[in-house]
């Protein structure tokens, strides 16, 4: 039915490949972060929150230019990361991954958030008389009762990662192979004589991906009410 | 041997108890707000004493002089809330071998089945806790404390959230274990008809202070 050419399978296996590892490695982070911000106070809550959320309100613009002067060749952070470790971000597709990473970050720490607020601390109580450490009561009770949250917020991350566009292209360009995802080679299909029919090929891709995540983030959150209740 | 002597300022309400027992079922006896769970609390380590001392079969796990508190999850304490509080995620048997798991004790096929007889929780093994009555989930409460191995077994209302014909029900179950189990309890009720089948010693709580101490027969 879509006739798809290997330039356009390049764009949609890269975009694939930027928001899987996008999403992997944050996930981590974003559970650390969900528990931190759902469990304790402490002083500069508020100001973290406001910081995790940032890239959903600012243009995403500023995020890939921000991004640039930190992780490029020449920024604080970037440099060191390409001396030391040998890690490049700038225009490679790990600095894709990096800007779908950060923008789809407040998507995928809210479903975590929620889920490890729904549970009943009592449980992590209870489980504590039962001679659980702390980390014991994370693993075998908060976690998987958070499961459910936790994929979700998993789902709806790559799904942004892999519709990100603006903080992409402004942190590592758009350059074919390398770091032009789906976004960017459908921007620059349209700019493009005759381009339109491959622009639309990859637009309904992209229509399929983003559908398809939203099912799938619907059906994991109702796994987590059933989960709760003990069915 | 238990042996609490502490006092603790919850708002404006305060708890100074003492008392050291023996027995094989302590009945905390008050109305509603006497204190009872904050003491149970404060035994199972959920809650720090402001002051004092608890002492649990010789070993001091508060001292407020000593600056000692040993955490809840080092206690081997056994705590049967009012609500259950069975692990949703895991099935009856999961949740009966949880403490086991977490305490890593030796699997004891033997004392599993006695436990397990002993509630007649048997055919109750592969459901989830969303799937059992108000009693079977008391039972299965009961039970993985039980095989945990504590030292010592706090029961907090544990009939509390159970009508009539239910508490009839456990009742029993309570009565065997005390006889069988082998382990010292705590039980606290304003029911008085309960702690006279089941206690062997009364702490009367009353407004935050021990008014009474001694056997059944102070439950008058």
């Amino acid at each position: 039915m879509l006739d798809i050419s290997p330039a356009e399978w390049t764009a949609i296996l890269l975009s694939l490949r930027v928001a899987i590892i996008a999403t992997l490695v944050a996930t981590p982070f974003g559970i650390a972060l969900a528990w931190l911000l759902a469990r304790r106070d402490f002083w500069g809550k508020s100001v973290l929150d406001a910081v995790v959320h940032l890239p959903l309100v600012l243009p995403p613009v500023v995020t890939g230019y921000l991004l640039l002067l930190t992780f490029g060749r020449r920024g604080l952070v970037g440099a060191f990361l390409a001396d030391h470790l040998g890690i490049v971000f700038a225009f490679r597709w790990t600095g894709a991954a990096l800007a779908c990473g950060v923008m789809s970050f407040p998507l995928l720490v809210r479903p975590m958030r929620l889920s490890i607020e729904a549970i009943d601390r009592r449980l992590e109580q209870a489980a504590e008389t039962l001679g659980a450490a702390p980390w014991k009561v994370f693993f075998t009770v908060t976690l998987p009762l958070a499961l459910p949250g936790v994929l979700a917020g998993m789902v709806l991350g790559f799904a942004k990662a892999i519709g990100e566009f603006g903080a992409t292209i402004t942190f590592v360009s758009n350059i074919p192979g390398e770091t032009q995802t789906i976004s960017s080679a459908i921007y620059s299909l349209i700019q493009t004589p005759d381009g339109d029919a491959a622009a639309g090929r990859l637009v309904i891709v992209s229509i399929i991906l983003a559908l398809g995540a939203l099912i799938a983030a619907e059906w994991f959150a109702r796994r987590a009410t059933a989960r709760l209740h003990g069915n | 041997m238990l042996r609490v002597d502490i006092e603790k300022k919850l708002g404006e309400f305060s708890l100074q108890a003492s008392f050291t027992s023996e027995g094989r079922v302590i009945g905390l006896f008050g109305a509603s707000g006497a204190g009872k769970s904050s003491l149970v609390n404060m035994i199972a380590g959920l809650l720090r004493p402001d002051r004092g001392t608890i002492v649990i079969d010789g070993e001091t796990v508060d001292d407020t002089v000593a600056g000692i508190h040993v955490p809840t999850y080092r206690r081997r304490i056994g705590y049967v809330f009012q609500d259950a509080r069975l692990f949703p995620h895991l099935n009856v048997a999961q949740n009966l071998d949880y403490g086991r798991r977490m305490n890593s004790l030796a699997s004891d096929p033997a004392q599993h089945k006695r436990v397990v007889d002993l509630l007649d929780i048997g055919a109750l093994l592969d459901r989830r806790p969303g799937k059992l009555s108000g009693g079977e989930r008391q039972r299965v409460a009961l039970g993985r404390a039980l095989l945990s191995k504590p030292r010592l077994l706090l029961l907090d209302e544990p009939l509390g959230a159970l009508d009539e014909g239910r508490k009839l029900e456990i009742l029993p179950y309570l009565v065997r274990l005390r006889d069988e189990a082998n382990v010292p309890m705590v039980y606290v009720s304003h029911d008085v008809a309960e702690l006279r089948q089941l206690a062997t010693q009364i702490v009367m709580l009353k407004q935050g202070r021990v008014t009474s101490f001694g056997g059944v027969k102070v439950l008058t």
